[in-house]
């Protein structure tokens, strides 16, 4: 019996109860490993820097994101006098809800199979499958950018004002790059939907029969996109190379700098849920999503676990980059080396 | 460049191996002392008393000004300290009294957790010089 797809206008009630299941388990799922993030990221950087990490907080620190939240949840909440207090307010929502929406596109595994009223539903492991999923993404990762600035401007502080025109300028040279490194995959793919680029890279490698045992993850048929868009999307969350809109050494703490208790924590997991959703659509774009050797979703944690700790990894090692040569590698490399990647993509495709 | 990178990717890969930690988790775990480590003073015992003869030497010698002696003498005429006291919040831990005592007298411990609630109890007196 062929499984029925659930829809919403054959079961309205079975198909709401399925979705807010699903938003609820990949919403706490997501604040879950934004929390153990934090965690992990001092206890990694902790080590590389030959440093414990936090470790005495509860078993080896594990309870330390449990006090960090309570701790930031008590503290006074300051809104500078000077102040623009709407926008103030309005700035860490602003970062915070981008950065979880993108969640909502991406698959997290094949389809779940079950049978309710004697019918066969098949639900997939994805809050929603758009067919525009790609610039969904896209469209929600230069949102994101708008909370920063909000938050530079409404601050009324000079360190936050600068934070935040870096912002600005890093986001838009880097979503350029990113947007033309993803252009080339969905040349191949032929489909704007994350669930339709996911399935065909489970596909044998460049269509080969002899080559069936490795799958056709587009990082081995795109690795200059492949590694623009890791390089682009850690410039675009403000990961440590690229971390100028915060600098610390420079600017303090850059657009949060007036910022204290809870819209503190609301900046800081922005920027480790931005961590997630990265790592997510780099796992989705090039590295077959949930295909691998093991059941669904746990194959697309690894991959999702692996770029995040690959992410901490270059924290601890590389120093920032100065503000010229941001402009100078964003502009001057990334950009030309994406244009010339889609046009060798294209030229690729016409011939085959 | 790229060999750059691979190379302080791989260096700090390597300190994430187990076994690299340098830290030492002080309160529980504490580091082996110098033997010339200049910690709190302790005025060394003899057999019934205290080595010191109230000589003046160390009052005299310290930069800080922050040691007290009085002298007095006991049954069988020897010089004692009636009164040794040591202000350890103007105390430098610069040894000089050690250097300068003729006796041996006084000597530095390798004790370094110092604080304190009140001032007077930085005020060190002869019998808990004595004792650490």
């Amino acid at each position: 019996m062929t499984p029925e797809v659930l829809t919403l206008s054959e079961a309205p009630w079975l198909f709401t109860g399925v979705m807010l299941v699903k938003i609820i388990v990949a919403f706490v799922a997501t604040l879950l490993i934004v929390a153990y993030a934090t965690y992990a990221e001092r206890k990694i950087i902790g080590r590389m820097q030959t440093r414990m990490g936090p470790n005495m907080t509860g078993p080896k620190g594990l309870l330390q994101p449990i006090a960090d939240g309570l701790k930031l949840f008590f503290k006074e909440d300051i809104i500078p006098s000077q102040a623009h207090w709407f926008a103030f307010i309005l700035a860490p929502m602003m970062i915070l809800a981008p950065a979880f929406i993108s969640i909502s596109v991406i698959p997290f595994g094949g389809d779940l199979h079950f049978t309710y009223d004697g019918i066969l539903y098949a639900v997939p492991m994805q809050i929603t499958d758009l067919n525009i999923g790609v610039l969904f993404i896209v469209a929600m990762a230069g949102l994101g950018v708008y909370g920063i600035v909000l938050a530079g401007l409404a601050s009324n502080s000079k360190y936050a004002l600068l934070g935040g025109i870096r912002s600005t300028a890093q986001m838009i040279s880097y979503e350029l790059a990113v947007g033309l490194s993803i252009v080339a995959i969905f040349m191949l793919s032929e489909t704007l939907s994350l669930r339709g680029i996911v399935a065909v890279q489970q596909q044998p490698l460049w269509g080969l029969e002899s080559l069936s045992f490795i799958p056709n993850w587009y990082i081995f048929c795109q690795p200059l996109a492949f590694c623009l868009f890791v390089i682009g999307s850690m410039a675009e969350i403000n990961r440590t190379p690229f971390d100028l809109p915060e600098a610390e050494t420079e600017l303090v703490s850059g657009f949060c700098t007036e910022y204290s208790a809870m819209k503190y924590a609301l900046f800081f997991m922005a920027e480790y849920a931005n961590m997630i959703t990265v790592s997510a659509i780099a796992t989705t774009l090039f590295l077959g999503g949930w295909g691998g050797p093991f059941y669904g979703w746990i194959n697309f944690l690894i991959k999702v676990f692996a770029f995040m700790f690959f992410f901490i990894w270059i924290r601890a090692t590389f120093p920032r980059l100065r503000y010229d040569q941001l402009m100078f590698l964003g502009w001057k490399i990334m950009l030309p080396l994406a244009l010339v990647n889609i046009v060798i993509t294209g030229i690729a495709i016409l011939l085959w | 460049m790229f060999k750059e990178f691979a190379k302080g990717l791989s260096i700090t890969l390597k300190h994430l191996l187990p076994g690299n930690c340098t830290t030492v988790q002080y309160p529980k775990q504490k580091l082996e002392m110098s033997p010339r480590f200049r910690g709190l003073h302790r005025l060394v015992p003899a057999q019934d008393r205290e080595k010191c003869v109230a000589c003046y030497l160390c009052p005299t010698v310290c930069p800080a000004k922050c040691i007290t002696v009085v002298a007095a003498e006991n049954e069988a005429g020897e010089k004692y300290p009636e009164v040794f006291e040591i202000d350890m919040l103007r105390c430098i831990f610069c040894g000089y009294c050690v250097e300068a005592c003729p006796m041996e007298a006084i000597e530095m411990t390798d004790a370094y957790e110092l604080a304190n609630f009140s001032r007077d109890d930085f005020d060190f007196g002869k019998q808990r010089l004595l004792k650490s």
